[in-house]
């Protein structure tokens, strides 16, 4: 087992070891959600929720169902049955009880269960050797960092909205070369504190 | 190995079917809002299921609300009046609602989903909307890029519509679409000829279901449309009536000039017809016929480029031109206008230069 301190999980995986902005992972909604600042945090919030959970239930089925049955090779499939059934249990709950954090919130999760970076945080804990509570930091500071890196760039595309930008760059173009500057400025987190 | 095929199988299958009962289960407790009370306009009332969005709700009680996407929410066709019970706006909603709007109240029908009792106003001309099952009578050019387009209703075998009002056509997939389209044109028969529809429809290059119709339907084939809608037919007052039109623009009016006729309306009606040549003329002949056998009416096409061959004698110039010549106060005048934008911009110029009130100038832009 990886014996990293919990905290440090936390704080590494938002900044050092960013999902989005040092692994590129979930992209896709990272690119299309990012033009709206009220949009950016809503779907943002739900990565949150979603990363934290998830992460900590594939942990327990990787731990206490496929390790003890040798079918570890198996969680590719396995976690992304457990995230679609969560995802949709969740959403049918949110719509249920609050109206509100369904408008917020609950309108962006099936968005959110075909997200990469969701997957890709169970899969990390799976390589690294996370223990049960490193597993749940590991995915709420995955999820915040997700957070910071869109809400970021919805603040900078909405900067750059009235700019002149070459016609070839305009809509996805420029978002990737800013997502790319992004990267360089958060790899001066690197070394600060090691996840891995 | 036949172990460890049962095990991997077997696990896979049991987390699988473990999460699909438990969302079975929440289904049937937590998504289900039981039946709830629809009321609409304040009177009528229907008791529905509740959990699904308002569009299909209404669509399953045989009301239709005009939407071209289908329920995508990419349209913002399907807006219509919540009184009570639908909740705060959605994210999917706001793109579409206008600051003005979200004060009345309007909603996307197809984003709001029906989850308690619900009070909302239709349109009363929406609850005649239906959906037809039609038959192709007859193909028909009326001029190099229009043509005509009968329809037999088969299923139901009766519409009842105001004159000028439109249909939508639904255009299957085919080779320019892969997805089934609706779109909409205007009615050019008269009301009273109930069992049938026929279209004038204009060829636009690369159009979805222009170039449908020009080029793959057939006499014969069946046809799904809906409708009637909109609120460009005949207003029921004394005033003179003044009819401007271009292109296709042609299809309201005469089935608005057939119904007079029919009804042996006294008002006087004066219809300008806008084309370049002679080909680019829909029917003349006809609508000149028609508009003699009004008890005061008249026809006056205009030519905007006669060419030699045309040998026209009659009026030339802009459409705008003429109806500025011909009508000398529009004060007791009510006009009704169908055309491009642009035609339709620069009339009501001249219409409200004229005297004519703005408010009693209608169109259909498209």
């Amino acid at each position: 087992m990886n014996d990293l301190m919990p905290v440090a999980v936390f704080f590494g995986s938002i900044f050092t070891s960013n999902i989005l902005l040092a692994n590129y992972l979930g992209m896709c909604s990272f690119l299309s959600v990012s033009k709206e600042i009220e949009t950016s945090a809503g779907l943002g919030a739900a990565v949150i929720f979603v990363m934290a959970v998830t992460t900590a239930l594939n942990w327990l089925v990787y731990n206490y169902i496929l390790l003890p049955l040798g079918l570890d090779y198996l969680r590719f499939i396995v976690f992304i049955v457990v995230i679609a059934g969560f995802v949709q249990l969740v959403e049918m709950i949110i719509e249920r009880i609050s109206e509100g954090l369904y408008a917020a919130l609950g309108i962006f999760l099936p968005l959110i269960t075909v997200n990469c970076a969701i997957l890709g945080v169970s899969l990390f804990m799976v390589i690294r050797n996370y223990n049960f509570i490193n597993s749940f930091f590991f995915g709420l500071g995955s999820g915040i960092g997700w957070f910071l890196a869109i809400m970021a760039m919805a603040g900078i595309r909405k900067k750059i909205a009235g700019s002149r930008i070459p016609r070839g760059l305009e809509g996805a173009g420029i978002t990737l070369i800013i997502a790319g500057m992004m990267a360089l400025a958060f790899m001066g987190f690197s070394g600060m504190i090691n996840v891995t | 190995m036949l172990s460890a095929l049962l095990i991997s199988v077997g696990t896979v299958t049991g987390i699988t079917v473990f999460l699909a009962v438990i969302l079975v289960i929440s289904e049937a407790f937590i998504a289900n809002y039981g039946e709830v009370e629809l009321t609409i306009n304040g009177s009528k009332k229907l008791t529905v299921k509740g959990g699904r969005p308002l569009l299909g709700t209404l669509i399953e009680e045989e009301i239709f609300i005009p939407s071209a996407c289908g329920g995508r929410g990419s349209c913002g066709l399907c807006k219509l009046k919540v009184e009570s019970g639908a909740g705060q706006y959605l994210p999917t909603e706001l793109p579409w609602i206008s600051k003005e709007e979200q004060g009345e109240n309007i909603r996307l029908s197809c984003q709001v989903k029906v989850k308690q009792d619900m009070a909302i106003r239709i349109p009363e001309e929406l609850f005649s909307v239906k959906r037809y099952q039609t038959k192709v009578e007859s193909i028909v050019d009326l001029t190099h890029d229009i043509k005509e387009l009968r329809m037999k209703l088969l299923k139901p075998d009766f519409i009842d519509f105001k004159a000028g009002q439109f249909v939508q056509i639904q255009v299957p997939e085919y080779k320019l679409s892969d997805e089934s389209v609706f779109r909409a044109y205007s009615v050019s028969s008269a009301p009273s000829e109930t069992g049938t529809v026929e279209l004038e429809v204009r060829l636009v290059p690369e159009g979805i279901c222009t170039t449908w119709v020009h080029e793959y339907l057939k006499e014969g084939q069946e046809v799904t449309i809906n409708g009637p809608y909109g609120d460009f037919f005949l207003r029921d007052t004394e005033r003179d009536i003044v009819c401007i039109a271009g292109g296709s623009g042609n299809a309201p009016i005469k089935s608005i000039m057939l119904d007079m006729a029919e009804k042996k309306n006294p008002r006087k009606l004066t219809y300008f017809y806008g084309a370049r040549t002679r080909k680019d003329l829909v029917l003349p002949d006809e609508m000149d016929r028609i508009a003699q056998s009004l008890v005061n009416g008249k026809y006056v096409p205009v030519l905007s480029e006669p060419s030699d061959e045309d040998d026209w004698s009659g009026e030339t110039g802009f459409v705008t031109e003429t109806v500025a010549n011909f009508l000398k106060s529009g004060e007791n005048t009510e006009a009704y206008l169908c055309g491009s934008p642009g035609m339709i911009n620069a009339c009501i110029q001249v219409l409200t230069d004229k005297g004519v009130p703005e408010e009693l100038i209608y169109y259909d832009k498209f």
